[in-house]
Order: structure tokens, then C-alpha cells, then sequence
């Protein structure tokens, strides 16, 4: 049964009301379509597929960007996007293979779009509105401190093993994962510091080991990558 | 009568328990293998991935048979679960605990068998 009436006065509230309002979310949402084409906007609740789920992944996801970056690096990195994992984002896809062993492919690695300035504060406005693990970052109660750059990078290096596959300078550690000297600017804290404690616990096929730290070893850990950071700004 | 099946009983349980150790799927085993070890292990499994350049020890090589039959599965899945630290080995091997359940770690433990010793 259609109420002919209430469906014409909806139309005309509709077109009448908010034109400019329609206007600018599809702006947004266009935008965000091409994004959505390789990141998830969205919770994919990766926990219901099997891991086999993140070789087939086209970009990091952006569904809680919200928790995870700082607005100002948002803004700046969309229109000018320098690269972040030194052997894109599912590494076993840009290797060659040599005698000496394996090396990074780089000419097959993409090149992201870049924004305009005004696109990029628009996107980075709806990324940054994205929050679903708030909780997450809430428990890992983290308060910046500070700690000698020799000791962190102890902890960093030596004691944990993390330059296996993060690189702290541009020239010196592993290539899997993203590059973390410029983490201080990119990436919040508290996310930093809960990432650290418990990467399962924001992507449950994670190529970043659980390693279950304890957590002054967290806090040192985040301590070293603000400290260290602070050289790359 | 009776002693045909106690000891058909017997037989059937000790074929079973061995294989109730080792139940590992190396298909499965392969596929994450690739996801996880390879950035250190190499995509071969010789011990040669992209991340060695500045690593102080490096990666097991999973193809070397001697080596590898030299360990029992409780000791490489221990490896694997809490890390080299716990075999008395480098802390450059991590600990996978908490990003696999049991089955999986017992399907990467397959394939390791298959690829240091199966020819
Ligand atoms: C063709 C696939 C593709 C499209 C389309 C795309 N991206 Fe990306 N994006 C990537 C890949 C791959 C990376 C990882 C780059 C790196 O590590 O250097 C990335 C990285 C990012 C990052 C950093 C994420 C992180 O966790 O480090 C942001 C933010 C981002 N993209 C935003 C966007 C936005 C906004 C759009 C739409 C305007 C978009 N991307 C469109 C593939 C894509
Ligand atoms: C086996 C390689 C590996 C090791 C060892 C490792 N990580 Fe990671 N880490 C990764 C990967 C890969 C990611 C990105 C997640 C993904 O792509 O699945 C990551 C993500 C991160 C992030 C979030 C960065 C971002 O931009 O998303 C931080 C922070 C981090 N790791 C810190 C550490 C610290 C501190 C250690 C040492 C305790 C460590 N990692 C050990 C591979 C590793
Ligand atoms: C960050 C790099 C890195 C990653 C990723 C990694 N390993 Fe290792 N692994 C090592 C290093 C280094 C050693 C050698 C430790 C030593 O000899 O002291 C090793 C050793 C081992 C050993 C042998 C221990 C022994 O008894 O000799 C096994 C088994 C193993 N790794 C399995 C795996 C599996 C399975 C994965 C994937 C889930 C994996 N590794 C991922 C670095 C890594």
C-alpha cells in the first residue's frame, strides 16, 4: 500500500530543505567511492574470514582512520602521498627474486593519487570523523614520556627485534612493514601505543607478530618513537 | 574371539595417537607461510626475504634438512608460538601466539616438514 500523499510531501521536503546539504555529501561521497575501490571504509570483520583474506587486500584499511591518524599529516600526505611500507602493502607480491635472496620489486609498487588541497581537507574531515576503536586506544592508557634516544633504540632494535622489519631511519631496518620515523607525525599516540600492545586486536590478520609485550615495554617502545620522531619532522 | 579385538583395539589406538600430534593441513600451512614467514624466511623458505640487510642472525633456512630434522615438532612449534627467546634462540624470531589458533601453527609445522624433507 502506498500513501501517495506522504510520499509527495517527502519529495517536496526534500528538494525544498536541503539541496545544499545533498550537494555536498555526494561531493564527499563520490570521492570516497574511488577511495572505497581498494581500502575498507567500512568493518569488514575480518575475524569471519579466513586469513587468506589479506593477501587479497589492495590497500591498508581506512575504517578506523579516525583512531589511527593525525588530521594535519592526513592533509598533507593526500595531496603530496610519499611512501609509507618500502615493500607495498602485501610484500610477497613485489619480490625478484636472486642469488643473494629476495629483494623488493620496486618498479611494481603504485603510485597513490594524490588530492587537492580542498579535496584533501574534505576527505581527511570524513576519515577523521571514523572511530570505531575508541575503546582500544581508551585501554591502552598511554601518556607520552620521554626516555634517552640510546635506550629506545635498544628497546627498539636489540632487546625486541622490531628493525627486522621496520625501518626507525630512512636507511637502517627491514622493509614488511611501514617505515616508523616519520610515526610520530603520522600516527595518534594512543594508537601508537595500543597498535604495539595488540596489533590482533585492530586487524586480526595483521602481518605485524602479536609478540604479547608487557607494558612498560609498550610505553618505552612509543616513548622511542616519539623521541626518534622528533629528528624527522 | 576376545584377544583378536583387544588387539585390534591396541593397534588402532597406537596408529591413531601419532597422527593425533601432527593433523597439520601443509596446504594451509603453505598459504600462511607465505602471508606471515616469508618477509624474513624468504618466499623459497631458504632463510633469504627482503627483510635480512640489517638482521644480526639470520632467519632459519627451512630447506635444510639437516638442520631441520635435528628439531621435534614440539620444539618448532614452540619457536613459533613464543618466539626464538624460548628455544634459546633470537629474539629476531617472534612470537605468533596470539595471531594463530593451535590449527594453525599445527598446518605451518606441516609445511615446514614438507619443505626441509620431502624430495
Ligand atoms: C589503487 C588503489 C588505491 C586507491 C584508489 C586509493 N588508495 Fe590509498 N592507499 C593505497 C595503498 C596501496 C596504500 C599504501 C601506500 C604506502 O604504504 O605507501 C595507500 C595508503 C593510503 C593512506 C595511508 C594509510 C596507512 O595506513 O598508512 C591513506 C590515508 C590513503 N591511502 C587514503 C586514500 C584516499 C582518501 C583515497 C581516495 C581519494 C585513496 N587512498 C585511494 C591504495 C589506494
Ligand atoms: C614481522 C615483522 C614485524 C615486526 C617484527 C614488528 N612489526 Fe610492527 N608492523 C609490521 C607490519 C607488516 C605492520 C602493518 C600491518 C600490516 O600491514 O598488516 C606493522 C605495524 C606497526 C605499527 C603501526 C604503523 C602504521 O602506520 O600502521 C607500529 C606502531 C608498529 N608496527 C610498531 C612495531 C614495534 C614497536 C615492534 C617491535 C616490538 C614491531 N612493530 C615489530 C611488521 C612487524
Ligand atoms: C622478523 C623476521 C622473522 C619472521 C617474520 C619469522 N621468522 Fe622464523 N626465524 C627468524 C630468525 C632470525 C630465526 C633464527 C633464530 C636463531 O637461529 O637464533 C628464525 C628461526 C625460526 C625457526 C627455527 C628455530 C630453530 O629451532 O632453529 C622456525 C621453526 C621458524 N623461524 C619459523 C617461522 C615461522 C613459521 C614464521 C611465520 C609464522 C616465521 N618463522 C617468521 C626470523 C623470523
Amino acid at each position: 500500500m502506498i500513501n501517495h500523499r506522504n510520499w509527495v510531501l517527502a519529495v517536496t521536503l526534500l528538494l525544498a530543505g536541503t539541496p545544499y546539504l545533498v550537494l555536498a555529501d555526494s561531493d564527499v561521497a563520490q570521492l570516497m567511492a574511488d577511495c572505497g575501490d581498494c581500502h575498507a571504509l567500512n568493518n569488514p570483520n575480518y575475524t569471519q574470514q579466513s586469513a587468506t583474506e589479506r593477501k587479497n587486500r589492495k590497500a591498508p584499511p581506512l575504517f578506523y582512520a579516525g583512531n589511527k591518524f593525525n588530521r594535519t599529516w592526513l592533509v598533507a600526505w593526500l595531496q603530496n602521498p610519499e611512501r609509507i611500507r618500502p615493500a607495498g602493502y602485501y610484500p610477497p607480491a613485489h619480490i625478484l627474486r636472486g642469488a643473494d635472496g629476495d629483494s623488493v620489486d620496486t618498479s611494481s609498487l603504485p603510485e597513490h593519487t594524490a588530492l587537492s588541497a580542498a579535496d584533501a581537507a574534505q576527505t581527511a574531515d570524513y576519515l577523521m570523523s571514523l572511530k570505531p576503536f575508541t575503546s582500544l586506544v581508551e585501554a591502552a592508557a598511554y601518556e607520552p614520556g620521554t626516555l634517552s634516544w640510546k635506550m629506545g633504540n635498544l628497546t627498539f632494535g636489540k632487546f625486541n627485534g622490531c628493525d627486522a622489519c621496520h625501518r626507525d631511519a630512512p636507511d637502517y631496518g627491514g622493509t614488511s612493514g611501514p617505515e616508523l620515523y616519520t610515526a610520530w607525525a603520522r600516527l595518534q599516540p594512543g594508537f601508537i601505543a595500543s597498535y604495539i600492545a595488540d596489533p590482533v586486536a585492530w586487524d586480526p590478520h595483521t602481518l605485524m607478530p602479536g609478540n604479547s609485550l608487557n607494558p612498560e615495554v609498550v610505553k618505552k617502545l612509543a616513548d622511542y618513537l616519539k623521541v626518534n620522531g622528533e629528528d624527522f619532522k | 574371539m576376545n584377544k583378536i579385538f583387544l588387539m585390534s583395539v591396541v593397534l588402532t589406538i597406537s596408529g591413531v595417537l601419532p597422527a593425533l600430534g601432527n593433523e597439520g593441513d601443509p596446504d594451509n600451512g603453505n598459504a600462511l607461510y607465505e602471508i606471515y614467514c616469508t618477509q624474513c624466511h624468504g618466499i623459497s623458505g631458504d632463510g633469504k626475504g627482503i627483510n635480512i640487510a640489517d638482521m644480526s642472525v639470520l632467519p632459519r633456512d627451512h630447506t635444510d634438512k639437516d638442520e631441520m630434522s635435528a628439531r621435534t615438532d614440539e620444539e618448532l612449534m614452540k619457536a613459533i608460538k613464543h618466539g626464538g627467546k624460548s628455544v634459546n634462540k633470537s629474539v629476531l624470531m617472534p612470537a605468533w601466539d596470539s595471531n594463530f589458533s593451535d590449527q594453525q601453527v599445527d598446518d605451518l609445522v606441516a609445511y615446514l616438514r614438507q619443505i626441509c624433507c620431502t624430495n
